[in-house]
């Protein structure tokens, strides 16, 4: 903002002659009431003046300022410029307020901009300015869209400004032009389009019956490809839900599903993941704000460590004292994560801590209309499949894995050959938790840090290791992913409340059906 | 196992705020002790939190400029830790073993319904200083934020009117409790009143603490996709908001198309988000930080200084906001009730207290009702800002009067607007 008004102060003064606004129009922009101001927003968007352009982007960003008697001026810096002549005010008015607008006056003010940023010599800023256009585009933009059109060469601003010019253009009194703009939105396949039409369809707003008629075979082809978007935005949720469920699983699909320790505080070695994600990014928050952006990165690592040594520590201390007596783990690890969880208290305080998003992680990529993915989203999907690479490939392809398999397999007989049984163990449990770490990663991105956050994923995980099969990491990846894309379904269909018990009942049916869960390894060893 | 996790816990922290309390100086004539409930750990910490610090912000000015009829203030602070049979239980804690002359307290409804047997039973004071859902008239409590009439009715015909765009379909989303589901069905008739038909309203709740609102977006997309400008009324409470307004700005959905109105969303809630793609989302509120004037401008200066004095996380961009204000009218009503009263007896305090006023942040002399234990105060609406503050878009004239029986709900025209037994 602070640049944009930099070189609104270059524009005034370097161009104080080519200010020809009108200044009745610009005192109109402070009126009282919204119909007035909206009367001169249009009257500024339609002039097709740069001059209106800066006016304009100053009052959506609230930098636009009035005095009591109604003058209108703009503040970089310590002058006050006058908005219509960008002269010097001097003295600077004392008594002042920025132009409040509401979200009425914001939609025409984004239409308005956009429509002056079509004329734009950047390419990319007249195409940013045309997708603005795709909703809600008034009748009053059809002169400069029509201008924009006969001056643009770029055939994929052409067809959005087609679009745009359409959408305007149904507010016309003429039928002919009124059917030929819902001819040309069929092809859209915008929800926004799609309420426009609506009113087309009425007999009561609409004379035309051959207007009617397009509209609704416009709807209908529009419709058919929300179908689509919907669908593959219900999936997308799903997956999206299972990376999540999948990650917070994966550590527990080690220390219970292969080491088989019943671990009540695998949700607080997330939450140690999470909070050392926290302390990285207050670390580059401090020390190196212009990577802060970066954060994430340094994360990873640093996270898997932290959360590897107190996991090996709990075992080293605790956890390795209690092998073959189940009961006694469950107990023991479930004191230790509300030691953990107190810990957490003192340390960082009981309110919940604020990890932000990086500028690369905000915001979400438009597939098709009506379809938007979000960028953390995407990126935490990308990440299960890279700690899951991670994992198999440690499990299969490392010593330390081949040694875990086998002390699994048969304490007694690795130990026989020389496997250093109480280390691997140690090891192997880290492992668990350092990437139930890189899980605390994850759900920092997109859920609440605090103390207790370990909580809400503890019971899911176990879900998800017992659905997929104790001992089996290939179960945990479709459980999780099965669990997501049914729970997301259902929420669909029935509301989160609904859905958390249906899935609950389940997989309650399911494991009373097949207690080895979905995959189960067949006849290699004795049950003892 | 949850409870008994808990109890563990707030034993922890009991033991430690005792800790903490005897540190504090000791006032030589008998101090007057009040309860401050609220929860400081779990989902509702986020919004409750702050009220603690503005009520003992309070206290320290109270106690500064010479305390209650020449004794000081001592407050004692539990944490119920979001947990509400755990509320009842330090609720009876502060009453029978503390002795506390009054309680701050409580957010959520649910909490409150659970800490009112207890007041009734022991015959003690409770100050609920957060707009609620009405349907509740108790002579051992005093209601110092809005109820319905006061926020969410005029929050709703503002969406209706044409500068607050029309709406003609609404989305009432809400985390699922009492609040939210009262407010809901007193919007629905009000709603059904204006000619809105059930086609064109949703419903949708969440679970305490949820976090992935997918789904939800998704939903509201394609309901709005369905013709006429849609808006959505949230009443979600506690942490769900991060996410759910992460996620919303994450979808594009843009306050210019769906607009969304929380009645539990202020200034603090968004301290942790990026509001850039937020702008122009509405609250309602009988308070907001960025109201003009010159109590207004102490109050804020108080906060912040007394959040550096005392080292409250992130200090530097502590921000107050409505139920911040309502606990601060709050306690100095208290004051000058029991000033009026000579005396910090319940009952007697209780009856000091009707017509009480109080010259408030939000710019108005608010006025405690003789009669139905409400403030009548005035109500904004306000559009949130990139910095994260609000705009305000809308005002009443002056103070309102409240009506804790909503004429939206059948039946409520036979009840009384007294608390019973007094």
């Amino acid at each position: 903002m602070k640049s944009t008004l930099f070189s609104l102060l270059l524009w005034f003064l370097a161009l104080p002659a080519l200010a020809a606004l009108d200044p009745g129009v610009v005192r109109q922009l402070a009126a009282e009431d919204s119909d007035d101001k909206i009367t001169a927003i249009r009257q500024l968007g339609a002039s097709g003046d740069a001059d209106a352009l800066a006016l304009l982007k100053a009052l959506a960003d609230d930098a636009l300022l009035t005095t009591p008697d109604g003058r209108v001026f703009l503040m970089p810096e310590d002058t006050a410029l006058d908005a219509a002549t960008g002269a010097a005010i001097d003295p600077a008015p004392e008594e002042y307020e920025s132009i409040s607008i509401n979200n009425r006056i914001r939609a025409e003010l984004a239409n308005a901009i956009a429509g002056l940023r079509l004329l734009s010599a950047e390419r990319a800023t007249r195409l940013a300015a045309a997708r603005e256009l795709q909703s809600n585009t008034g009748i009053e933009l059809v002169p400069i869209l029509e201008r924009a059109q006969s001056l643009e060469n770029d055939a994929a601003i052409r067809k959005l400004l087609g679009f745009a010019l359409a959408q305007a253009n149904l507010a016309s009194p003429d039928p002919a032009i009124r059917l030929a703009a819902v001819n040309v939105l069929a092809d859209s396949a915008n929800p926004a389009t799609r309420n426009l039409l609506l009113p087309l369809t009425d007999a009561a707003t609409e004379s035309d019956p051959a207007v009617r008629e397009a509209a609704a075979d416009a709807i209908r082809a529009i419709e058919s490809h929300l179908v689509i978007g919907q669908l593959l935005g219900q999936i997308f949720s799903g997956l999206s839900l299972g990376s999540i469920l999948l990650l917070a699983a994966l550590g527990l699909a080690i220390t219970y599903g292969v080491m088989g320790v019943i671990n009540m505080a695998h949700g607080e070695l997330l939450m140690i993941g999470a909070y050392t994600t926290y302390f990285i990014q207050t670390l580059f928050r401090a020390h190196l704000p212009e990577w802060l952006d970066w954060y994430v990165l340094a994360a990873i690592p640093a996270a898997f460590a932290t959360a590897a040594l107190v996991g090996m520590l709990l075992e080293r201390t605790v956890i390795r004292r209690l092998y073959g007596r189940p009961l006694e783990t469950l107990l023991a690890t479930w004191g230790l994560s509300l030691i953990l969880i107190q810990a957490a208290r003192v340390l960082f305080g009981a309110q919940n801590v604020e990890v932000a998003n990086p500028a690369w992680m905000s915001g979400g990529v438009e597939l098709m209309a009506g379809l938007v993915l979000p960028w953390n989203r995407i990126a935490i999907i990308g990440f299960t499949l890279f700690v899951l690479g991670l994992m198999w490939a440690l499990m299969q392809k490392t010593r330390l894995g081949l040694f875990v398999r086998a002390v699994t397999q048969n304490r007694p007989m690795a130990g026989c050959v020389g496997v250093p049984t109480g280390r691997v163990d140690t090891l192997a449990f880290g492992l668990g938790a350092g990437i139930a770490g890189l899980g605390g990663v994850a759900l920092s991105q997109i859920a609440n840090v605090g103390p207790d956050m370990g909580q809400g994923y503890i019971v899911d995980s176990f879900l998800v290791v017992v659905l997929g099969g104790v001992g089996q990491l290939a179960g945990a990846v479709w459980a999780a992913l099965g669990l997501g894309v049914v729970t997301k379904f259902l929420e669909g269909w029935s509301g989160a409340v609904i859905a958390k018990i249906v899935v609950l009942l389940i997989v309650i049916v399911f494991i009373q059906k097949r207690p080895q869960g979905l995959f189960a390894l067949k006849g290699r060893f004795v049950e003892n | 196992m949850q409870r008994r996790d808990f109890l563990k816990l707030s034993g922890l922290t009991l033991a430690m705020t005792a800790a903490g309390l005897t540190s504090l100086p000791v006032y030589a004539a008998d101090p007057i002790k009040v309860g401050i409930l609220h929860s400081l750990s779990g989902t509702m910490a986020i919004s409750e939190t702050a009220l603690k610090e503005t009520a003992l912000m309070t206290i320290d000015e109270i106690n500064r400029s010479g305390g209650v009829m020449g004794r000081k203030l001592e407050p004692v602070v539990v944490d119920p830790a979001s947990n509400w049979p755990l509320f009842a239980e330090r609720a009876r804690q502060l009453l029978t073993q503390d002795k506390v002359a009054v309680v701050f307290g409580c957010w959520t409804s649910v909490s409150r319904k659970s800490v009112l047997p207890v007041f009734k039973e022991l015959n003690g004071l409770l100050f609920y200083p957060v707009q609620y859902e009405g349907e509740e008239l108790e002579k051992n409590v005093f209601y110092t934020g809005a109820a319905p009439n006061q926020q969410a009715i005029p929050a709703v015909e503002y969406l209706m009117s044409r500068d607050g765009g029309s709406a003609k379909r609404f989305v009432l989303l809400g985390t699922d409790y009492v609040y939210p589901r009262t407010t809901n069905k007193i919007l629905r008739a009000f709603l059904k009143s204006k000619g809105i038909v059930d086609a064109d309203i949703m419903e949708e709740y969440t679970p305490f603490g949820h976090s992935d609102y997918q789904t939800i977006i998704a939903k509201i997309k394609r309901f709005a996709g369905e013709g006429k400008k849609t808006c959505v009324v949230s009443t979600i409470n506690g942490d769900s908001n991060v996410p759910f307004y992460k996620e919303l700005g994450n979808a594009g959905l843009k306050a210019t198309d769906v607009p969304v109105v929380a009645f539990s969303v202020g200034e603090e809630e968004l301290r942790g988000v990026d509001t850039k793609p937020l702008v122009g989302h509405l609250a309602a509120w009988n308070y907001f930080q960025s109201i003009k004037n010159p109590t207004n401008d102490k109050f804020i200066k108080m906060y912040r200084d007394w959040a550096r004095k005392n080292k409250l996380p992130n200090a530097s961009t502590v921000v107050t906001n409505d139920p911040m204000e309502a606990t601060y009218i709050g306690i100095h009503m208290w004051k000058q009730a029991v000033e009026k009263a000579k005396t910090t007896d319940v009952d007697k305090v209780i009856a000091a207290m009707a017509g009480q006023t109080f010259k408030a942040p939000s710019g108005f002399v608010v006025k405690m009702d003789e009669k139905n234990h409400h403030l009548h105060k005035p109500v904004f609406i306000g559009e949130v800002r990139a910095d994260g503050q609000f705009s305000v878009v809308w005002k009443t004239k002056g103070p309102i009067r409240a009506q804790p029986w909503s004429p939206f709900i059948p039946g409520n025209d036979k009840k009384k607007d007294v608390p019973e037994g007094a």
